[in-house]
């Protein structure tokens, strides 16, 4: 028999927007408190869009072939820190928790799995937007680069990058979980294991025969060959955007799937309580 | 307030937690009266924390059934997870936030209605004022405790899990946090589970001890009565007793 509810306790709910707010205000406060991270948040994409800005200054000084291909330059840049950016925003904020050792003050809350994940979602978009929208205005001002410019399209490719980056910042998180910190490096280099084959800057086309298969299984592969197909001919290819999309549905199932494994898999090795440390 | 006849609030079924060549916890079963606080007492690796994990649902047993309030931990968990909470030195908050972001936070995951109200009521019960808004990671041990004590009682918890809520801290600052348990205890008919190496502590709180060793229950009952079974003056006699294999310990283990 379940013993009954004294009057003032709080009542068991399901998904709670509620929680998920708690857990985003927690890391609203800690950039709140500290500088140095939303810095290291900014430099980054600034350091890599002037980078590679002058890169694509000098190449549409040339003629030809050369200077289509520098003329995306900036574009892939970007798209691909909006990617990199929003599994690291993910990430960092998972390992903030474990760096704290606050996990298992979290895993004991009536925070659910799936409100955890939300939240980090949450916070990625937020760390995303400090990082990223400073950057594309200072590149609309160094070098008339507007990436705004591409409109709707602009959504397609955002939300596509940012469903791979959170399934990839699921999978990490869950690692991480059953490995403990010792597995952090992954949150740190996962995703440019995947640079070579999502085709940032150079179309499919390129890759060997073998590597096409492996390319296309990728969503941002999709993206990057719609900015290409977006830039060069004005075609906004709305089919590959479908395709991502159906791929990261995909990503983000068995990126969940595989995350409450390894978090179960962690309880059962009772390494949670010890998190951290 | 719960009564006393009401189901247990915590229910331990043959209980055993085993890992590749350990066998941290091995079949134990209790149940534990609504309202009271029991203790368990073992040393190192006795599988106190153990328990405690797989109580919270952090550790998986390996077999058993946990039943909490009621639920069963194993697929009841987030039933029963907004009436509880825990406290221990080997978990930490978030050090860059302040104490009232810190309580703030975790006020609204365990869903409490007031959450201001409430952080000035800790602040005033768990004199947390003078620091209240400094950043948690500046404190010192002492106020630490106090702050994760704060935290574990934001939601009045029917169930208290401490696992030596106590540990480190100078005999005044350990002194005064059991009285805050007690009060608190006594005031919101709280059940509480104290593990412990402190047998002061365990003495003075405890109306029931659970005494484990090697991942088993090798005695229990009312500090008064382990004294009396084991003719020994102090509970800390009793555990040199049981992990020594000494004395009446010896003989109670030969007739079992």
């Amino acid at each position: 028999m379940n013993a009954p509810l004294r009057e003032d306790a709080v009542r068991y709910q399901g998904f709670s927007p509620s929680r998920v707010g708690a857990l985003v205000l927690r890391h609203v406060y800690l950039l709140r408190s500290s500088w140095p991270r939303v810095l290291e948040v900014i430099y980054w994409p600034l350091v890599q869009m002037v980078m590679w800005g002058f890169l694509q200054s000098y190449l549409n000084q040339q003629s030809g072939m050369l200077a289509q291909a520098g003329g995306t330059l900036i574009g892939a840049i970007l798209l691909w820190d909006i990617l990199v950016r929003s599994q690291l925003g993910f990430s960092v904020s998972f390992l903030e928790e474990m760096w704290s050792r606050n996990m298992a003050n979290l895993l004991i809350s009536p925070l659910k799995r799936s409100e955890l994940l939300v939240a980090l979602m949450s916070v990625s978009v937020i760390r995303l937007a400090i990082g990223i929208l400073p950057v594309t205005l200072l590149a609309i001002w160094f070098f008339g680069f507007n990436l705004w410019r591409l409109g709707l399209a602009l959504g397609a490719f955002f939300a596509n990058l940012l469903l791979t980056a959170w399934a990839v910042g699921i999978l990490v998180s869950g690692l991480v979980l059953r490995n403990g910190l010792g597995a952090e490096g992954f949150a740190w280099t996962i995703m440019f294991l995947i640079l070579p084959v999502c085709c940032v800057f150079y179309p499919v086309e390129t890759l060997p025969e073998f590597l096409r298969f492996v390319a296309w299984s990728l969503p941002p592969t999709y993206v990057f060959e719609g900015m290409r197909a977006l830039m060069f001919e004005g075609n906004f290819r709305a089919d590959l955007m479908i395709r991502a999309l159906a791929i990261n549905g995909l990503f983000i199932l068995v990126a969940g799937f595989v995350f409450i494994r390894l978090l179960d898999s962690a309880r059962r090795a009772g390494t949670l309580l010890s998190l951290g440390e | 307030m719960l009564s006393p006849e009401s189901a247990p609030a915590i229910e331990v079924t043959d209980l055993v937690k085993a890992y590749k060549s350990v066998t941290a916890v091995g079949g134990i079963s209790f149940a534990i009266r609504a309202g009271s606080v029991t203790g368990l007492l073992g040393g190192n690796g006795a599988g106190k924390t153990t328990t405690i994990g797989m109580i919270l649902g952090l550790v998986l047993p390996t077999s058993g059934l946990i039943r909490v309030l009621g639920h069963d931990i194993g697929t009841e968990r987030h039933r029963v997870l907004h009436r509880m909470n825990f406290e221990s030195p080997y978990v930490a908050l978030p050090h860059r936030l302040t104490v009232r972001q810190n309580l703030r936070v975790f006020g609204r995951l365990y869903g409490i209605s007031d959450v201001e109200g409430r952080i000035e009521e800790l602040a005033d019960e768990l004199n947390l004022r003078e620091f209240v808004d400094r950043e948690a990671g500046k404190l010192s041990a002492g106020q630490k405790t106090r702050v994760a004590l704060a935290k574990a009682l934001i939601n009045r918890p029917e169930i208290l899990l401490l696992d030596e809520p106590t540990a480190s801290l100078d005999p005044d600052t350990a002194d005064w946090a059991r009285t805050r348990i007690e009060e608190f205890r006594a005031a919101r008919g709280a059940t509480i589970l104290l593990a412990s190496h402190n047998m002061h502590e365990v003495e003075r709180m405890c109306d029931d001890v659970i005494m484990l060793k090697a991942g088993l229950i090798v005695d229990r009952g009312a500090p008064a009565e382990l004294l009396a079974r084991y003719g020994r003056d102090t509970l800390e006699d009793v555990f040199l007793d049981i992990a020594r294999n000494r004395g009446a310990a010896a003989e109670l283990a030969g007739a079992k």
